[in-house]
């Protein structure tokens, strides 16, 4: 340093202060300060990261990366972080970023899937999805398991894992209206929702998986009967029109509907999953059931319009049986056409009590005893017409003593029961023989002698008139017939007062006759 | 000064090279107690040294917080976005990304260069300048010195970000449509920009030229 520069005037000296201990400054604490700020931030970062997870979609229409929330019971627990294609490229592959502590939820049998708009029947759903986008709906399993990559579900499941109830499984031919979220309905309250519906393996029926909400789940018993409660149920049947609805939303969407019969014993409570039939309708599902149903055959040379699988047999009116299957028989040889019916008769219905049976009677002979005993004293299957509207024909079995002998040939499987032709046949075979005779008429002829008749009748009536004519004259008063026929009269008149004076004297003087008057004789 | 022409020449006097301390508060020139390299003003009483003190520490101690505080600035969202489609926490980065579009684009880059550039800028600065006093460099002093007054200059509009961000914060409240709220990357951000100006207030300029002197004098 160069001490005292004569340019500077001298300058005063600054006053001393206590050296300053220490050669770290205090200001050191700040950048510890922020690295501790920064650790805090990242160690909390790290420790609210959650697990890793992977779902498969089938699609991933709606999701997004970085923006697609897992949603639990509306809690946001992660977000999708990426999204690619899966190598086969036949699936999405998307990774989720949960929240901390999710890994109790992430269990062997926990189900995702995407949560977007839905409208189906009854079920209006996701509608916050419309502005939001799409979201990860998830439902927690009960398995112990713990995982890490799941397989989302196509559609989402109706009944949340939570809700107590029951599932039941349904069989049924048809599907109807049903779908996912279809409502169950027990004395038209509306108590469950159909969950789930796939077809049995071969195809042949569907089995309609339904979920029962708790209490009403008790009330399902092993005797209970579900039926299609689809919208109005109008059927046309032989008995007439009848319509059967369960509730204005059923009308629209379509439901099942179950019930208990009230003769029905009462049962504890069917077990989860136990299995039902669906009937078509109520009126189905509380048709007594058949006790020993056998297959017969009817034959029959009508025409079998308006006769369908599932008409009625009835006995006298008394309903024993159905027609399961209508086919058709040519003889090539001969030309004649037959159709063979099948038909389920129901002995017992007619009488035949199984419990009844002595022991070590068999029910197969006994009902054969029946069978050819009834034949034997004259019934009959034959069409009838059960609504002339609809025309539809139902095979009515009834007491016919003047028809020729027949036997059932038990030979033939199904035995053959005989017949006779409908009266509807009968009644038509009629109508044509008159009609054919009819046709016979010689109209044309008889149409021409017809017309010279009346030409002729024509003539006779003129001349007839102009004789009534000539009458009249006759029988003016001023004519003189009529004068004639007075002064005649008269003279008659005169004549027969004359009689009566003699006869007057005759009665008194009967000796008259032999002695003439007296006055005269003397 | 009247005896040398250049103002800079080699020979230049400075006060630390006449042996006197410049109070910053009165500019009186004081000369040290013996011994003694700090005081106190005789005429004002503030506190005179050469240099001011502790200059390289603090200022290294401002620019390592602040160089700390940068990394959760731009890693942690600035600002989330509460809209009926959830919440949408936006880092600076993922704003600027967001901006990005043919037409927005200007946009982006105010926020590219605001927010991320000349943050990072005033931390490279501010290192370089004292790793080269650290290193007693004579090199390019004027430029230095231009590039310090640079950033402290910017230092005061540095805070303009997080205004933008707070007010934002606060005028959207769409509730329950839109709302936004700052995220933690802001108060970070809002250290970052407190530290840098900090360290450019600790660093004491003249300690640039102070080894040029050094070396001159040796030279001469």
């Amino acid at each position: 340093m160069v001490d005292g520069d004569p340019a500077i005037p001298s300058a005063p000296r600054s006053r001393t202060v206590a050296p300053r201990r220490g050669r770290l400054s205090p200001i050191w604490i700040l950048p510890l300060v922020a690295a501790a700020a920064g650790i805090w931030v990242a160690v909390t970062r790290i420790l609210s990261e959650g697990p890793t997870i992977t779902i498969v979609f089938h699609s991933a229409e709606g999701l997004e990366a970085g923006k697609t929330k897992i949603h639990y019971n509306g809690v946001e627990i992660g977000t999708l972080s990426s999204i690619r294609l899966s190598d086969d490229h036949q699936s999405a592959i998307a990774s989720a970023q949960m929240a901390p502590r999710t890994e109790d939820f992430l269990l062997e049998d926990t189900q995702f899937w995407i949560v977007s708009p839905r409208i189906s029947g009854a079920n209006v759903s996701g509608l916050s999805t419309l502005i939001s986008g799409s979201y990860i709906g998830m439902q927690i399993g009960a398995s112990k398991k713990s995982r890490r990559a799941f397989v989302a579900l196509e559609t989402p499941p109706v009944v949340s894992g939570d809700a107590q109830g029951r599932f039941f499984l349904l069989k049924t031919a048809t599907l109807g209206s049903l779908d996912t979220g279809t409502p169950i309905f027990f004395r038209r309250l509306e108590v469950g929702e159909v969950a789930a519906y796939a077809l049995d393996p071969g195809g042949s029926s569907l089995t309609v998986k339904v979920f029962v909400n708790a209490p009403y789940d008790q009330y399902v018993n092993p005797n209970t009967r579900f039926w299609h409660a689809s919208g109005i149920d109008v059927s046309l049947t032989a008995s007439g029109l009848s319509v059967q609805t369960q509730s204005a939303l059923s009308v629209l969407v379509g439901g099942i509907a179950f019930e208990t019969a009230a003769t029905a014993p009462v049962l504890p409570a069917a077990e989860a999953n136990a299995t039902f039939t669906l009937f078509e309708n109520r009126a189905d599902a509380f048709k007594p059931a058949a006790h020993d149903p056998q297959t017969y055959r009817v034959v029959f040379s009508d025409a079998v319009r308006g006769l369908s699988p599932g008409a009625p047999v009835e006995f006298r009116g008394i309903p024993i049986g159905e027609v399961v299957e209508i086919n058709a028989d040519v003889d090539v040889r001969t030309f004649q056409f037959e159709v063979p019916v099948t038909i389920v008769l129901d002995a017992t219905r007619l009488g035949v009590k199984i419990r009844d049976l002595a022991p070590g009677q068999d029910l197969a002979d006994v009902r054969r005893q029946l069978i050819d005993g009834l034949i034997a004293h004259g019934v009959r299957a034959q069409l009838r017409s059960g609504n002339l509207v609809t025309g539809s024909l139902y095979v009515a079995f009834d007491f016919f003593p003047d028809a020729p002998a027949a036997q059932v040939d038990w030979s033939t499987s199904p035995p053959r029961l005989p017949t006779l032709p409908g009266e509807i046949q009968q009644l038509e075979a009629r109508v044509a023989s008159i009609i054919k005779k009819i046709d016979e008429l010689p109209l044309q002829a008889i149409g021409q002698d017809l017309r010279k008749t009346i030409a002729e009748l024509d003539r006779t009536l003129a001349s007839a008139r102009g004789t009534l004519d000539s009458a009249d004259a006759l029988i003016q008063p001023d004519s003189v017939l009529g004068a004639e026929l007075g002064t005649t009269l008269d003279e008659v008149n005169r004549a027969a007062r004359g009689l009566r004076v003699l006869l007057d004297y005759l009665e008194r003087h009967p000796e008259a006759l032999l002695r003439g008057k007296p006055g005269e004789g003397k | 000064m009247s005896a040398v022409a250049p103002a800079a020449g080699p020979s230049a006097p400075t006060a630390l090279r006449l042996g006197l301390q410049s109070c910053e508060h009165c500019g009186l020139l004081s000369r040290p107690a013996p011994g003694a390299r700090e005081g106190s003003c005789p005429r004002c009483g503030h506190e005179v040294s050469f240099r001011k003190r502790d200059s390289l520490q603090r200022c290294w101690a401002c620019l390592i917080a602040a160089a700390v505080c940068y990394l959760p600035a731009n890693l942690l969202p600035v600002l989330t976005t509460t809209t009926a489609a959830g919440a949408e926490p936006d880092t600076i980065l993922q704003g600027v990304v967001l901006l990005w579009s043919p037409t927005g684009w200007p946009l982006s880059l105010i926020v590219l260069v605001a927010s991320i550039l000349i943050p990072s800028g005033k931390i490279l600065a501010l290192g370089y300048i004292l790793i080269s006093v650290q290193r007693r460099s004579i090199a390019a002093g004027a430029p230095r010195t231009r590039l310090y007054r640079i950033v402290k200059f910017i230092g005061r509009w540095s805070m303009v970000d997080v205004f933008v961000d707070t007010f934002t914060a606060a005028l959207v409240q769409l509730q329950p449509l839109m709302s936004v709220e700052p995220g933690p990357g802001l108060v970070f951000f809002a250290a970052v920009v407190v530290m840098t100006m900090l360290a450019v207030e600790c660093f004491d300029p003249r300690l640039i030229w102070d080894s040029t002197s050094a070396s001159e004098v040796r030279d001469g």
